[in-house]
């Protein structure tokens, strides 16, 4: 064993360099993990976060309503079909009120040459036709220059997925990020999008006094650089619901429009989450059965 | 193949038949029935079969998928939402196959720490180790082409990153690099033509890992498998036919392993992939932070480690390719960690120090993250040239068992035991 002993006390002196390495990334991950810049963003109560989440229809639809009102005049929702506000596991408008809201739809579909091959009118505007249920439901812009041009050099940008899109940085120690990892994963909480979102939406501040904004940029804690070309859009009241009980604030307006982006990026939540319990199910209750067979059959032989 | 009883008879006329003509079922009957397998294995030893499940899970949804996908910088965004919302049960198949990525190395990464640990690469077992290895990189492969095809933002800036290592060639002859580069692209940048290529490659390597696991599989079967004590099967009540015991094991194993497979695809799909993923690719805009998968952070934090880029590719390929050299870096007799009492330390040392460096790998590539990567870089490389072949000199193992059997069942006499007639 003299001979071992060298390595033994490498092994121990290994270990002592592990224990301090844990200790310093403990010490050290803080001041820079924040050297980004990005703000800490407050977690939501959402109705459809963890293993049993679902969305809340009322929210969607006032969501929905939110969109329309305000964030429709810039950013659009390609990938989200109006048949899609009808379907179960989202909004659920009635299918004739939505026929009707397509039909209305202010931002109408391209759909090819008409008879005469022509794209234009004579006087050159694209000839395009009301949406149906099968269309998406599009911004108002033709394309990103287009929306460029017409928004000082800022492309807004389509909102399908972009809960999905973004998410949020740990901010914190290893232990503690490894801790909130686990626990993520434990609830089924994969949430920080919308959780981004909701903070972006209600972190318009006024900027510190030797903060240095740039000509058209507006001032937002959230925002990675806390300059954005996106001028605050919701105010209290701008959006008039029809069930008075909820309120009409910035903060209701920024939950509900966030819950009805988590549901278009998300569609299949609902029958994801019900389908899990299912699987889950089953698989647990054939584990144990396995599990027994297995003890059962092993016991003959010790 | 391992000698043992032939107990196959034919059951009907018809496997009779076959059997005068293709023993097939013979063969089978052998092999995955009356196997031969150490009656002290451990659930470590049931990530085997696992990775098989994960193959086959992998091959059958991406099937599926690519019946869906398309391949073209234009649309392959679009095709992966389509599969999303659109394509009956897509959302499920998509999520399968995305988490199941995560599930195979998550599995593969256990399946190797029990052979370094068990000293399962040891003599006769040396083949059997070098083809995992070959399987591990091709998996590498077959996953970072992989990720490529949802053409979002980290697919390709991912791409960019890595292909663009093959440049530091460059410093070795001038102008190597850059043409190994335009090479993988099919162009000056990584474009749709490069995205091409990648999902054909993506769809055939999956074919060719199935190859190398049926000769992986072959090889296990030719020297028996190695065992907790890492002492081989002497006697017959040592071991247990693969039916039903190691079967009934592998199926709990497996099912149990589902579940945690299941809880990922049904309650955090998302969880194991990067936001940065649902933004379409753009050549214009970089993300401030292009991580790897989880799987690659490891490797990627001691290609970050090192100052030269020509050094960092090259130890970051060298990181995995010394596995290939362990059956004889490693100079004890002795195999099983379990009765190496200075060695163990040593190898749980070196698995903290690769779960440090992919921790080390997701962050910034600054300060003391990179100082950290640079001590763990060093222990690494370590413990494989220089622990690995002097402990096996010096250490004095501990005492062992004679037998397996004697290490389940401590001093009884083994013709006392029941043995489980088959």
């Amino acid at each position: 064993m003299n001979s071992a002993f060298g390595i033994a006390g490498f092994a121990r002196g290994m270990a002592a360099i592990c224990a301090a390495a844990g200790a310093s990334l403990l010490i050290a991950a803080g001041p820079a993990a924040s050297a980004g810049g990005e703000a800490h963003i407050e977690r939501q109560s959402w109705s459809f976060a963890g293993i049993r989440g679902k969305f809340d229809k009322e929210q969607l639809q006032r969501g929905f309503q939110v969109y329309q009102d305000v964030c429709s005049s810039c950013h659009g929702l390609k990938r989200v079909y109006f048949r899609n506000l009808a379907e179960p596991g989202g909004p659920e408008f009635n299918v004739e009120a939505v026929k009707a809201l397509a039909a209305s739809w202010p931002n109408q579909i391209f759909d090819g040459p008409d008879d005469q091959g022509n794209i234009a009118t004579r006087k050159g505007a694209i000839i395009k036709r009301p949406a149906r249920l099968s269309d998406p439901i599009l911004g108002p812009y033709d394309n990103d220059k287009q929306a460029r041009a017409a928004q000082n050099g800022a492309l807004p940008p389509d909102l399908s997925i972009i809960t999905k899109a973004r998410g949020v940085t740990y901010h914190g120690n290893v232990i503690g990020h490894i801790g909130s990892m686990l626990r993520d994963v434990v609830n089924g909480y994969q949430e920080g999008g919308p959780d981004y979102v909701h903070a972006l939406l209600t972190g318009y501040k006024k900027p510190p006094a030797d903060f240095k904004l740039a000509e058209g940029m507006n001032y937002n804690v959230a925002f990675p650089g806390n300059q954005i070309a996106m001028v605050e859009p919701l105010t209290d009241g701008r959006v008039k619901y029809q069930n008075k009980d909820v309120p009409q604030t910035v903060e209701q307006y920024s939950t509900d429009v966030t819950a009805f982006l988590a549901w278009a990026a998300d569609p299949r939540l609902e029958e994801r989450k019900n389908m899990g319990w299912v699987v889950m199910l089953y698989l647990l209750v054939t584990s144990v059965l396995l599990y027994f067979a297995k003890k059962r059959l092993w016991s003959k032989l010790h | 193949m391992a000698h043992h009883e032939d107990t196959y008879k034919p059951g009907s006329r018809l496997e009779q038949w076959l059997d005068e003509r293709l023993p097939a079922l013979r063969m089978m009957h052998g092999q995955f029935v009356d196997f031969p397998t150490p009656r002290n294995l451990n659930y470590l030893w049931t990530f085997g079969g696992i990775l098989t499940f994960c193959l086959v899970i992998q091959i059958v949804t991406g099937v599926v998928l690519a019946m869906h996908y398309i391949p073209s910088d234009k649309m392959a965004f679009d095709s992966i939402e389509h599969i999303r919302r659109d394509v009956n049960y897509g959302w499920l198949i998509r999520s399968v196959h995305a988490v199941g990525a995560s599930m195979f190395f998550l599995a593969v990464y256990i399946h190797i720490a029990r052979g370094f640990y068990y000293g399962s690469y040891k003599a006769p077992r040396e083949i059997l180790w070098i083809l995992g290895v070959v399987i591990y990189l091709l998996m590498m492969a077959t996953g970072f082409l992989g990720y490529t095809l949802p053409w979002g933002q980290m697919s390709f800036w991912g791409v960019t990153v890595i292909t663009n290592l093959f440049s530091s060639f460059d410093a070795v002859i001038p102008g190597l690099g850059t043409k190994i580069v335009q090479w993988l692209w099919g162009g000056y940048s990584v474009s749709g033509v490069t995205l091409n290529r990648f999902f054909s490659l993506h769809y055939l390597l999956p074919f060719v890992i199935a190859g190398v696991v049926a000769l992986h599989i072959w090889a296990l079967h030719v020297v028996g498998q190695n065992n907790p004590t890492g002492i081989e099967i002497k006697t017959k009540s040592d071991s247990v036919p693969m039916a039903p015991y190691a079967v009934a094991k592998d199926l709990f194993a497996l099912f149990v392993f589902v579940m945690l497979f299941g809880w990922f695809v049904f309650y955090a799909p998302d969880y194991l992939g990067h936001a940065d993923n649902y933004i379409e690719a753009n050549p214009l805009v970089t993300p401030p932070h292009i991580v790897p998968e989880w799987y690659y952070l490891p490797f990627y934090a001691i290609l970050r480690a090192v100052p030269s880029k020509l050094g960092g590719v090259l130890l970051m390929f060298g990181s995995i390719l010394i596995w290939l050299f362990v059956p004889w870096l490693d100079t004890s007799r002795v195999r099983s960690a379990r009765y190496r009492p200075i060695f163990k330390w040593l190898l749980v040392l070196f698995f903290i120090s690769f779960v440090a460096l992919g921790y080390l790998g997701s962050q910034p590539a600054e300060g003391v993250y990179i100082f950290w990567a640079r001590i763990f870089t060093l222990y690494y490389f370590a413990f494989f040239l220089i622990l690995m072949p002097i402990v096996g000199v010096l250490e004095t193992p501990s005492p062992m068992p004679r037998s397996i059997t004697e290490s389940v069942l401590g001093n009884k006499p083994a013709e006392a035991v029941m043995v489980a007639k088959h």
